[in-house]
């Protein structure tokens, strides 16, 4: 792993200045959402690992998170809702010499999109996909998700969410991603890292960004205040590595606390042949 | 040197919340969208860049100059509200 | 070699590949020969009678001409991947029946919204639903022309026999290219799995989709087209360092959303639209049988006009004066050559597959009598019922 004070290199200011469409600016995100973060942190993982912009390709689905490569100076694809994995596909095997990124929700990925993405990540074409979280459908105004925990409120659970939510690190790991990890917004080093990893991972990356949605979620589940989302999420969130300190040593009473963490870290680190390079060993046999 | 860009500023108030040597405080002034940007206050700032990374609107840039001599990052830094 | 370079077609090597010059061959095998011979690069499917053997047989093509295909999980996917693969600028084509071609429509708005060249077969089978899966219809027609939601303009072919399914699949290719449009090829379940001598042409006329030759500053991803026709803009390929920002959200000439705007969303549909209609006369193609002295005229497509030719020779045997009009192109509509032959004749017969897609738009535009033969079920018109109208 990179070391940390490397992202100090260049300063934001050249950084916004090589990779924002500046005409775009201010980005439409709601004030104390975390989507701002998200595309930061990319845009230092793609400095740092020194991606060509113009051989680079976003491409992402609907919903707020889906409106990040707007603000990215390079080629990008904002497709319909739940779709971007499939257009991704079309993407990579069509010129696997582009690096691809995707940028999606969570109801994009796991609800309207879940087939694709599972078949994406068996597929494991070589790509990295940011999976925005913030528990909730933002864009539409607060809808619940497949990822909202239960008991918390949405305007369509108005008396509590009664589903049991998915975690999209779970799935991914289970259907074949070769890299998984999982952060907050809060953390920008860490996430940095990983993005950076996972763009160097040869196969399917997937992290997913734990971001708050301060005016869809927030203010409906008892966080009035931006900071109080963003300290529930500090105090909620688990590295995994104390997690599974705790699990194999703790005492009863903290092991009973690790009910209700949600686990970050890296959580899987593989390798497995890309798609692309298996159809290329394909064409190689009627060369 | 925090240099603060009052266009893209929404309010958030997190870097000063972040800031593990309170050298952000919010300004008097109002901008465009009626909140209060931050300021810098003198003297505090170790150039750790955590305002920068945490601010999600791409208001805040870290400059070093001359009255930061001694631009160390610190280990508290670690992203936690304290 | 479609990963080395996507804007040249080795006809040498594909007709290589298809073999004999002559062949007894399907329509389904047909789309394939011409979707290689128009220089297809890529292909996303998911298997649906009567449709499948277009995606076996590419399979088995493809890596012989160094192009890509690939099955997807779904026909939502498959449109959304030749979608993707478009923009890396490959000629892209994916194949379905009915209850696919429903699954597609979102991402079939999404090409019409970003101007993407595509090719879309339709083997039609009876529906709705899953209906008859192994029998024909034409039941697709409307949409074809209206299956996404909001406004735009489709082209429409449609071949009555193998040879022209082999040629109307380079011609697709062509004008989807042309037009950086979605570009229909619809055919019945009948002509899919019917059996016809082709030949595979030696030379094929190939168009692709002109590139910007401005600097990137310079480069207006969805205004005027400098190079071509002025409605059309330019395409840049992904990875070419245009940095083409694409949405399905109503955008501005720099492909930036514009969601708010009236005058925008007018201007932009509009242009899209016209680029198509501006062209409809040249898009008109009909062929035409004893038109000079006819009273009455068959106007027919696809499976149905076979019939209809079998009907007009019985009626001209008959003494009855009667002409044969064949729509090779549905959409869009040749309402001023539908106009033109109503002033001609005194009545026009429209038998279809369905119950009467093409006929209300034949008599929006002909001011004589029409009447419609219509079957549906799966089994072809005959000659004789067509007569009974005649
Ligand atoms: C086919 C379709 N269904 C529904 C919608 C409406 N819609 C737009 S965004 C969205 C929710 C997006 O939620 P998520 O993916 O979690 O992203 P977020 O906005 O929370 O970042 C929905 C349901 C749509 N655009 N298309």
């Amino acid at each position: 792993m990179a070391d940390k004070n490397e992202v100090d290199v260049i300063d934001g200011k050249q950084l916004q200045d090589k990779y924002l469409r500046e005409e775009m600016m201010p980005h439409i995100f709601c004030n104390g959402c975390g989507l701002g973060n998200v595309l930061d942190y990319v845009l230092w993982a793609v400095e740092k690992e020194g991606l060509d912009l113009d051989k680079t390709v976003f491409l992402s689905g609907i919903g707020c998170s889906s409106r990040i490569p707007g603000y990215i100076n390079a080629d990008a694809l904002h497709t319909t809702h739940g779709r971007a994995l499939a257009f991704a596909t079309g993407v990579k095997m069509a010129n696997p010499d582009l690096n691809v990124i995707v940028f999606t929700g969570d109801g994009d990925c796991i609800g309207i999109g879940g087939n694709h993405f599972i078949h994406a990540l068996r597929r494991n074409l070589d790509i990295t996909v940011i999976a925005v979280n913030n528990y909730i459908y933002g864009m539409t105004g607060g809808q619940v998700a497949p990822t909202t925990p239960e008991g918390h409120i949405g305007t369509t659970a108005p008396y509590g969410n009664i589903e049991p939510p998915f975690d999209m690190c779970e799935m991914a790991k289970a259907a074949g991603a070769t890299y998984v990890a999982r952060w907050p917004v809060f953390r920008p080093h860490q996430p940095i890292n990983s993005i950076r990893e996972g763009i160097r991972n040869k196969g399917l990356s997937f992290i997913e960004m734990m971001s708050p949605c301060t005016t869809a979620y927030g203010r409906r589940n008892r966080f009035r205040k931006i900071e109080d989302l963003w300290a529930f999420y500090e105090d909620k969130t688990i590295l995994i590595e104390e997690y599974d300190k705790i699990d194999r040593f703790g005492t009863e009473e903290e092991k009973e606390e690790l009910d209700d963490k949600i686990k970050i870290g890296v959580f899987k680190r593989s390798t497995r042949k890309p798609l692309e390079e298996r159809y290329r060993d394909l064409l190689e046999e009627f060369k | 040197m925090i240099e603060v860009n009052e266009d893209y500023c929404k309010g958030c108030n997190l870097c000063i919340l972040y800031c593990p040597r309170d050298a952000l405080v919010e300004s008097e002034e109002l901008n465009k969208k009626g909140v209060h940007p931050p300021v810098e206050v003198e003297d505090r700032c170790n150039g750790c860049r955590l305002c920068e990374l945490i601010c999600p609107d791409f208001a805040i840039v870290v400059v070093e100059d001359d009255r930061l001599p001694k631009m160390k990052r610190t280990k508290k830094c670690s992203g936690m509200i304290k | 070699m479609f990963w080395d370079d996507k804007m040249t077609t080795d006809l040498e090597k594909v007709k290589e590949v298809l073999g004999p010059k002559k062949q007894f061959v399907h329509g389904d095998t047909a789309v394939c020969y011409g979707a290689l011979l128009a220089g297809c690069d890529f292909y996303g499917g998911y298997p649906i009678t009567p449709a499948s053997e277009i995606a076996e047989m590419i399979a088995s093509l493809m890596p012989k001409v160094g192009g890509v295909n690939i099955q997807m999980e779904d026909e939502i996917a498959s449109m959304a991947s030749i979608i993707g693969a478009s923009w890396t600028g490959a000629k892209v084509m994916t194949a379905t029946s009915g209850p696919g071609f429903s699954l597609m429509q979102e991402n079939i708005g999404f090409a019409y919204m970003s101007e993407t060249p595509a090719v879309v077969v339709n083997v039609q089978r009876s529906g709705p639903s899953t209906g008859q899966p192994t029998l024909g219809a034409e039941g697709d027609m409307m949409q074809a022309r209206y299956g996404s939601h909001g406004d735009y303009q489709s082209i429409t072919l449609s071949p009555n026999t193998i040879q022209e399914t082999l040629e109307f699949t380079i011609k697709a290719f062509n004008l989807a290219e042309e037009y950086r449009s979605p570009v229909f090829l619809m055919i019945s379940a009948d002509l899919g799995h019917m059996r016809e001598m082709i030949t595979i042409p030696d030379e094929v006329d190939l168009v692709y989709r002109k590139t910007p030759k401005v600097p990137p500053e310079e480069y207006v991803p969805f205004g005027k087209g400098k190079y071509g026709k002025e409605k059309v803009p330019e395409f840049a390929p992904f990875g070419t360092g245009y940095r083409t920002y694409v949405t399905g959200l109503t955008h501005n000439e720099f492909g930036f959303p514009a969601t708010d705007d009236q005058q925008d969303h007018d201007k932009l549909i509009r242009r899209q639209i016209e680029k198509i209609t501006d062209d409809r006369e040249k898009l008109t193609d009909i062929e035409e049988r004893m038109m000079d002295d006819a009273e009455i005229a068959l106007v027919s497509y696809g499976i149905a006009s076979r019939s209809a030719l079998g009907a007009l020779k019985i009626a001209r045997d008959q003494g009855k004066k009667v002409g044969y009009f064949r729509l090779k192109t549905i959409w869009p509509f040749p309402k001023k050559k539908i106009n033109e032959l109503s002033q001609k004749v005194d009545k026009i017969v429209v038998p279809e597959m369905n119950t009467g897609h093409v006929y209300h738009r034949v008599k929006e535009y002909a001011d004589c009598e029409v009447k419609l033969v219509s079957k549906i079920g799966g089994e072809i018109i005959s000659p004789k019922e067509i007569l009974e109208e005649v």
